[in-house]
């Protein structure tokens, strides 16, 4: 596995996130080498509650990420909702109060395409079940850096639009089972 | 390939950015790199130009697309008694302090089209502040600074900020402040009898006068660390001691060269205390 302490993951969902994130953070090691960014959509009004969820079920910290904060490793950070969340290229995290796209804030496009160019190869990208098409080009961004894109594949999933399009966008993404990225993500860290 | 043009573009936005500066006097040049080069990429995108190198000599030769970049440039995003629970701390827990005060600055720093600026100024009427306050309204794009002064929103707009309102523990209603008509609200002019609207840029400007308020929220998220520490300086030079600090909800002073000199007063709605020494 190359370069495993310098990448990290960024994973995006929405409809139906929940659950299928409860099949993959939990299974991750507390020396999980990489920090993970999770954009999940969530409306905008409501205080979330992602990073509380998940900082009980894992062994992982989880937290509400912070504008300005340093991106370290085996960290959970969950963008807040009605932000866009961005990677500065000394690895910190850059909230964004800028237009919605497509429908979102935070955006799963935006932050996929601005970890893509901070990480570039060492960057793993997965889009999760989801009820709409954000994502997709976020992945493919991804995939063009030289990064790793994985998607759920869409047969399994409690909404299939948003893996569906993150395919069509992005042919050479690996398609897999939730258990198999969970999996996956275990073998970047031993 | 990929990276070597990536970089080639980064040169081209510092350079577009230096030449803001020298030529206009605007300075984005310590502003957050991954927000600006997103927002530089669509103004290049959307006004038909093949690289930001070419849209860097419009800038310098055609002074009429400075308005243009501009809005590109800050962001204008805001609702009135937007986080409603910032409001209703500052209504239950900092007023109290306020109320010991005979005179009142309160400073906007950054009010964009003035949705902030006019919550505060209700909140402060609603609590029988307002006439002895003073309200600082400061930004750097003149185009948003007249909209505030006019005080006209979409009427589409109204619903969620009297939802807002409502949620921040209103005590009137927000309809006894605007009158509406050709889908616009038009907020009354009295709302405005205690507010100064200048042109303060926190890059290049200093500090104006002793504030025991500064309001400025979701503006230092576009600032490197360097200039947000510029601009955090400004805010602790400003305000004596026991003086209140309110950032944008996911804002933090953790991180901040200036930590030291504010405490925590409202964790959860990052409203700080400006601290001894």
């Amino acid at each position: 596995m190359m370069d495993a302490a310098g990448g990290a993951v960024i994973i995006g969902a929405s409809a139906g996130a929940l659950e299928a994130l409860s099949l993959i953070l939990p299974e991750l090691a507390s020396d999980f080498p990489r920090p993970i960014l999770v954009i999940v959509h969530v409306p905008p009004d409501k205080r979330s509650v992602l990073a509380a969820i998940f900082g009980a079920k894992c062994q992982l910290r989880a937290v509400e990420a912070e504008d300005k904060e340093p991106i370290e490793p085996g960290v959970i950070y969950f963008a807040p909702p009605d932000y866009h969340l961005l990677i500065e290229d000394e690895k910190t995290i850059a909230l964004s109060d800028e237009d919605q796209v497509l429908f979102s804030r935070p955006s799963i496009d935006v932050a996929f395409e601005s970890a893509a160019e901070v990480w570039g190869k060492s960057l793993t990208g997965i889009i999760l079940t989801g009820a709409n098409h954000d994502g997709a080009q976020g992945l493919r961004a991804v995939a063009d850096a030289g990064g790793t894109a994985l998607v759920q594949d869409p047969e399994g999933a409690y909404a299939p639009t948003m893996p569906e399009a993150a395919i069509a966008a992005c042919p050479q993404a690996r398609v897999l089972s939730l258990e198999s990225i969970a999996s996956y993500l275990q073998g970047i860290a031993s | 390939m990929t990276e070597t043009f990536e970089k080639v573009e980064d040169i081209e936005i510092r350079l577009l950015l230096d030449a803001l500066y020298h030529r206009y006097h605007y300075d984005f040049r310590n502003y957050a790199m991954a927000s600006i080069r997103r927002r530089l990429r669509q103004a290049r995108e959307q006004l038909g130009y093949p690289t930001i190198s070419a849209l860097q000599e419009s800038a310098l030769h055609d002074p009429d697309i400075l308005p243009i970049l501009l809005r590109y440039l800050t962001v204008q995003v805001s609702e009135m008694f937007r986080d409603p629970s910032y409001f209703q701390a500052i209504r239950e827990k900092v007023i109290p302090h306020l109320r010991t005060y005979p005179s009142l600055k309160i400073w906007i720093a950054g009010c964009s089209s003035g949705e902030e600026l006019y919550s505060f100024v209700i909140l402060f009427r609603e609590e029988g502040l307002e006439e002895r306050t003073i309200f600082y309204a400061t930004d750097i794009n003149p185009e948003a600074l007249a909209q505030a002064e006019s005080g006209i929103y979409d009427l589409e707009r109204i619903r969620l900020f009297t939802e807002n309102h409502r949620r921040a523990g209103g005590k009137t209603s927000l309809s006894d402040y605007y009158h509406s008509g050709y889908n616009r609200c038009v907020f009354d002019k009295s709302l405005r009898r205690q507010v100064v609207f200048s042109d303060h840029s926190l890059v290049t400007d200093q500090v104006f006068g002793e504030m025991q308020f500064v309001s400025c929220r979701n503006v230092m998220i576009y600032f490197d660390r360097d200039l947000q520490d510029r601009a955090i300086g400004l805010f602790k030079d400003a305000l004596p001691r026991n003086g209140f600090l309110g950032l944008g909800a996911k804002e933090t002073l953790r991180f901040s060269a200036h930590a030291n000199a504010f405490r925590d007063f409202v964790r959860e709605e990052k409203i700080y205390q400006r601290a001894g020494a």
